[in-house]
């Protein structure tokens, strides 16, 4: 009787193939933070240096298979298509990969100077990188809640990596709690979506939401299912008024961390928002679109307003991408009648985004080794003993403030045509009036960071020059080049249409 | 390849191009290096001149309607833009303006800039502003026009911002948010114009003609249209400035250094004015038939408050400022009567305004570098201290307020001419009632010239200066001035070496209007 019931189990689980090409970009990264840790035990005390150049390497290294499927050119799907390999999931792998790689530059310097735990940073790091590598190839609820608390956890403990600090303290505490209580209004969303589709899969999903019949009337639930999923992920994106822990977090949190938490971990709230939004719920953008309408208007709006007060360059950071995060979701509002343009505009923000962001937090990790402050008000006189880091920050603060012929204004630009096609809607010439104006309030403040560059005194008459470490150098001509080529050519937005979806 | 092929690729590219370049070779000399950035500087801007010339000399002027020197690359081709340049006859007489006033400024700036000096962060400036300017004038794509009516903004936030006056930093952020309001508009409404003329190009002849077609096929409402054009307006008049945006103008060219007034009179304003002619009007017809009335009302309201607002000014400098306000209402004025005689003096105004106020603010420069104060009371009696320059200020006063036989008189008479006639689509009665009050503004600015003219220059010196010893014109300022002087003379003489320029494109554009009911 045992071996018949043993049988029929055995009988009922089928061996699913595993295609180890579109794995392997996850498998490498997964060797190398195992290769992280195990260099870091066997190095001694005293050599710091080579964990870094590890990781750096082991995230590489990643990179060539990405090439290779890209090359290659099959669409994969893998267990019953929870797990695929298109062109959007390349695009962002590259993507996160290569701003990750400017990370472990950032953060070379940064944690072999202070009194961290060396190993451990980029084995956590590298983990969260793995979430998000997962998380852009994730087509189904729970892949895609795992890839979550695989990205989210280690970043909740880098966050509060300076743990003698008080502020170090609050940014992990903070963020911890706040996502937390996210996932958990995520998964809540999921279960109800589970529950009238019965299936996990997003094109399963997307069948029984479109329909909205099931038992009874279900319409009600169906919203709520995915307002809640949808909510949760704002939090990740820092979207107003989901954005409460963005400024404490990204205050405490050793700089390099705020750059990976603002660029790569915002990128990936924004892959898992685009699978969601333009596959789960594509039958639902009368609920998605309002919802985005207003969450975009809010995000851009409150995050430039409270951008403009801020003394803390980091915070100040934080803010704009607040703000930022909202010119994203701008595009979202109109994914009715223009999902093709929504999906190429925000892949096409994230990278010119993920370029000038990390540019400008590279330059406040260059600044900062000398002022050792993060005040603009220390940042008076630049010009006068570090010209060439001054004109940098200056590239990258219009870059995101959008004024061509830098990156940025290509991002805008796309957002404002995805607006506005196939044809002029109210809400979505409105919106675009709202980024049009938002803009501007946005400029005021990076042009305060600029002004007291170039036209304030050296507020303590200290001008010995800024020494920047190779590693700081090397993320800042890799971001700078990014930044100017995505202004001028049509590289950014070439990669922002090619990232399309499988299709279903 | 022989020469005028390659002239004709490549032209206008090298022209508008080698003034960056040269920016880019500044910045790897290093700093110690004076001279050479100096040479370097004044090389990028002779040798994009001397192209220029070339690109000029070998133009069609028989056939200047036509686009000429065109060269059309694919740029960004998922949003449509593509590398579209090409020169007619509204581009050719400020293009010339741009390549004369940039190395002028130069020499001008040789041996005494503005505190706190830094000639090579200056100059590289200065070039980013001359690849801006030339290339808004060749830009045919919209969206290469947008990038480079930009791109102007940085440098001279910069030129503001650092080398400016006590008021520096509140007068360069002004400057920035208030352009930058505009342009955010601007490019929304290029947006919806190009999706609403079929959505393949951002060419404006192209534009030009899907909106054409769409209007004759009676699908394209004429309230989007007017919409559309009010993007444009804001984005242009902003730019121009025109009344109520005037307010960042003062302000601006008072806190700029020398240099960077001139050339904010002489060709970044000239950008607001020339993109209402070559993409505003000329895209959208229609609904600058609408709005025409309104931007005339704004052109004599910004005439007679510039001259109000002059009479009120105690600084030199910020009177010239106001009175650009007043002489850009003129060029506003010749535009919306929407007829070729208002338009060929809209253009001839332009030049004229860039060559007299430029003019004028470097002589203001000067004056302020030889008695440290603007003031207008603190002055007086230039004609005994430094007969020259008091003489020479007293020529471009009069070129200023119009006088027959000065470059001035042509942009000006003109265009209050053309209000009579305004195109047969706008109320006769109205623009002859705008024509009256543009008139006695020629009045207003007669007096409040002259009457700068005999604080600064009459009498006897202040007590203040009276032993003073002051230094008359230098030889780095004749060089700069003897061109612009020269052809404010020529220009009032012979105004045909302009208007036969412009007048085939802006006839055409003209029996465009005439055709509008």
């Amino acid at each position: 009787m045992p071996a018949f019931l043993l049988q029929s189990v055995a009988s009922t689980f089928d061996q699913p193939t595993i295609d180890f090409h579109a794995l392997a970009p996850a498998l490498v990264l997964t060797g190398a933070l195992v290769v992280v840790l195990l260099v870091d035990l066997f190095t001694p005390k005293g050599s710091r240096g080579i964990v870094p150049s590890v990781a750096g390497i082991g995230i590489l290294a990643a990179m060539v298979p990405v090439l290779t499927l890209a090359l290659d050119g099959a669409d994969r799907s893998m267990f019953g298509g929870a797990y695929v390999v298109d062109n959007f999931s390349l695009v962002m792998q590259a993507m996160f990969l290569l701003a990750a790689y400017v990370v472990v530059l950032l953060s070379t310097n940064y944690i072999a100077e202070g009194d961290y735990a060396e190993g451990e940073y980029y084995f956590l790091l590298l983990s969260a990188l793995l979430g998000m590598l997962v998380m852009a190839s994730s087509r189904d609820l729970v892949t895609m809640f795992v890839a979550l608390e695989l990205l989210s956890i280690p970043a909740y403990m880098l966050a509060g990596w300076r743990k003698r600090d008080r502020l170090g303290n609050e940014a992990g505490v903070k963020y911890y709690l706040m996502g937390v209580f996210a996932s958990a209004v995520t998964l809540y969303g999921m279960s109800l979506l589970y529950g009238i589709s019965g299936s996990t899969l997003f094109t399963d999903i997307a069948v029984a939401v479109a329909r909205g019949d099931g038992f009874g009337d279900t319409t009600p639930f169906i919203t709520l299912g995915v307002v809640f999923v949808l909510v949760g992920f704002a939090f990740k994106v820092s979207a107003v008024p989901f954005h409460t822990w963005a400024p404490d977090t990204y205050e405490g949190a050793p700089t390099p961390v705020t750059a990976f938490l603002s660029v790569n971990s915002k990128a990936a709230g924004f892959v898992a928002l685009l699978q969601l939004i333009l596959i789960a719920f594509i039958g639902r953008d009368d609920v998605v679109g309002p919802l985005m309408w207003v969450l975009a208007a809010l995000t851009m709006t409150v995050g430039n307003l409270i951008a403009l007060r801020q003394t803390n360059i980091v915070r100040m950071l934080a803010y704009s991408g607040v703000a930022q995060a909202g010119f994203m979701l701008a595009p979202l509002a109109v994914v009715g009648s223009n999902s093709d343009g929504a999906r190429s505009a925000v892949v096409t923000y994230l990278l010119i985004y993920a370029a000038m962001n990390l540019g400008a937090f590279a330059v406040v990790l260059a600044v900062a080794r000398k002022t050792r402050s993060a005040e603009i008000a220390s940042w008076g006189g630049l010009f006068e003993y570090a010209p060439g880091l001054t004109v940098l920050m200056t590239v990258f603060l219009f870059s995101l403030a959008g004024i061509p012929p830098l990156g940025g204004w290509l991002a805008k630009f796309v957002v404002f045509r995805a607006l506005l096609s196939p044809e002029l809607t109210a809400g979505g010439v409105i919106l675009a009036v709202v980024v049009g104006v938002n803009s501007v309030i946005a400029l005021y403040y990076y042009a305060n960071v600029a002004r007291q560059m170039w036209m304030n005194p050296v507020p303590d008459g200290d001008r010995t020059p800024v020494r920047v470490p190779f590693s700081l150098a090397a993320a800042i001509a890799l971001t700078l080049v990014f930044t100017v080529a995505f202004g001028v050519s049509n590289l950014a937005t070439r990669f922002g249409d090619l990232a399309t979806f499988l299709p279903a | 390849m022989d020469n005028n092929e390659f002239l004709t690729e490549w032209g206008l590219t090298l022209m508008v191009f080698l003034p960056l370049a040269g920016a880019l070779l500044l910045m790897v000399i290093p700093k110690a290096q004076e001279q050479m950035i100096k040479v370097v500087a004044l090389g990028a801007a002779l040798a994009s001149g001397a192209v220029g010339v070339a690109v000029l000399a070998n133009f069609n002027y028989d056939s200047s309607e036509e686009l000429q020197f065109v060269v059309n690359r694919n740029w960004i081709e998922f949003i449509h833009a593509n590398y579209l340049v090409g020169i007619d006859g509204l581009s050719v007489p400020l293009i010339a303006l741009t390549l004369l006033i940039t190395p002028l400024v130069m020499v001008y700036s040789w041996n005494h800039f503005p505190e706190p000096h830094n000639p090579k962060a200056f100059l590289i400036l200065m070039l980013i502003l001359a690849t801006g300017m030339l290339g808004t004038f060749v830009a045919q794509d919209l969206i290469l026009f947008f990038v480079f009516f930009e791109v102007v903004l940085l440098p001279m936030y910069f030129m503001i911002g650092v080398w400016g006056g006590e008021q520096r930093q509140y007068a360069a952020i002004k400057f920035f948010l208030y352009t930058l309001f505009g342009s955010a508009l601007m490019i929304v409404s290029f947006l919806a114009l190009f999706f609403v003329a079929g959505g393949d190009s951002f060419s404006m002849v192209e534009l030009a003609q899907g909106v054409a077609d769409r209007n004759a096929a009676g699908n394209l409402t004429l309230l989007t249209q007017v919409l559309i054009f009010g993007g444009m307006f804001m984005g242009f008049g902003i730019k121009v400035p025109m009344f109520p945006f005037h307010t960042w103008l003062p302000d601006a060219h008072t806190q700029a250094p020398t240099a960077g007034s001139v050339i904010l009179a002489a060709v970044l304003l000239k950008l607001g004015t020339y993109g209402f002619i070559r993409v505003a009007l000329f895209i959208l017809p229609e609904a600058a038939v609408e709005w025409a009335p309104y931007i005339g009302a704004l052109a004599v309201i910004g005439i007679i408050y510039g001259a109000l607002g002059c009479l009120a000014q105690t600084d030199m400098k910020r009177l010239i400022a106001f009175s650009s306000v007043a002489h850009m209402g003129f060029v506003m004025l010749g535009i919306a009567s929407l007829t070729t005689f208002g338009l060929n003096a809209a253009v001839f105004g332009m030049v004229a305004h860039g060559l007299i106020t430029g003019m004028l603010f470097f002589l203001a420069g000067s004056v302020k570098d030889r008695f440290h104060t603007l003031e207008i009371k603190r002055l007086g009696g230039l004609l005994l201290q430094a007969p020259k320059l008091g003489w020479i200020l007293g020529f471009c006063i009069m070129a200023s307020l119009g006088l027959p036989g000065l470059a001035g008189f042509w942009g000006e008479f003109p265009a209050i001419l053309s209000a009579y006639n305004p195109a047969p689509a706008l109320s006769q009665g109205l623009f002859r009632t705008y024509m009256v009050i543009a008139a006695f503004g020629t009045v207003l600015a007669a007096g409040y010239l002259l009457w700068l003219f005999q604080r600064t220059a009459f009498g006897t010196p202040s007590e203040e200066f009276a032993d003073t010893e002051i230094e008359d014109v230098r030889v780095s300022e004749w060089i700069a001035w003897v061109p612009l002087l020269a052809l404010i003379l020529v220009l009032g003489v012979f105004p045909n070496i302009i208007f036969h320029v412009t007048d085939p494109f802006l006839t055409a554009m003209g029996n465009t209007f005439a055709g509008l009911k």
